[in-house]
């Protein structure tokens, strides 16, 4: 099956973020395909190098940026972005600033889309 | 050959001015309505909030959005109902829902579709995707 994840939450204050990178890599063990991953409203701090967690904790753009690196497509909305000063410059590898069209062509292509926030 | 055009739905259940979910959820259906899909809106739980006319933001020193609500049918977005019993324990009234455009022959003021929840769950079942704001 096609699936296409959306997160709408920041990274550590919600548990949508964690929730949606375990879904999806139980989703690959299953062998299911990853449409593409959308990062909406506060999601978009999901993928900022600047952060800098505590060494023994899990490093959420780092995750997100070896998921991207294995292929996947990791789409960061632009006018989300935009609003919330998450610019190219502040990006991790491996994914990549975009429109609501992409999250539209996700919603019609994949067989589900499955969304992780509030 | 051509595609079929899929269903996706919007569910709206948040009040509009708590969190930005309800505004950049807006966003998306603007965006998604110029696409090759079939689009429907369903405002339900404290998402009727966001269909109340008259909405003010000034005060609270954000900026509104009810206004784009009015433009949603020249937006293509022709589908928009809301859940009669999610109205009612609010106390809200078919009277104060907005306005979402007009009719193109009679010109007639549109309302959004007040609904049951039986015929949203039918609705439901056929969408191809359903997003939340």
């Amino acid at each position: 099956m096609k699936i296409a994840v959306c997160i709408y939450e920041g990274p550590y204050n919600h548990e949508a973020s964690d929730s949606a990178y375990n879904f999806i890599k139980a989703a690959i063990d299953r062998g299911h395909e990853i449409q593409g991953i959308f990062f909406y409203h506060d999601g978009v701090y999901n993928v900022t190098k600047l952060m800098e967690p505590p060494q023994d904790d899990r490093h959420i753009a780092n995750r997100w940026s070896a998921l991207g690196a294995t292929g996947i497509d990791i789409v960061v909305c632009i006018a989300a972005a935009k609003r919330r000063g998450i610019v190219d410059d502040v990006l991790v590898p491996n994914v990549r600033i975009s429109g609501l069209g992409q999250l539209t062509m996700m919603a019609i292509q994949a067989d589900r889309m499955v969304v992780f926030g509030d | 050959m051509a595609e079929e055009i899929k269903k996706i739905m919007f569910t709206v259940r948040k009040a509009p001015h708590g969190s930005i979910y309800v505004y950049e959820g807006l966003e998306v259906k603007l965006i998604m309505a110029a696409y090759d899909a079939d689009i429907s809106v369903v405002f339900m739980d404290d998402g009727v909030f966001a269909l109340k006319q008259g909405q003010d933001t000034k005060e609270l020193g954000i900026k509104g959005f009810a206004a784009t609500y009015g433009a949603l049918m020249d937006y293509e977005i022709q589908k928009v109902y809301v859940d009669r019993h999610s109205m009612e324990v609010r106390g809200m009234t078919e009277a104060d829902l907005l306005v979402i455009g007009e009719d193109e022959e009679t010109e007639e003021p549109v309302k959004p579709q007040v609904i049951d929840a039986q015929e949203i769950a039918a609705m439901m079942a056929e969408q191809h995707n359903i997003l939340s704001f």
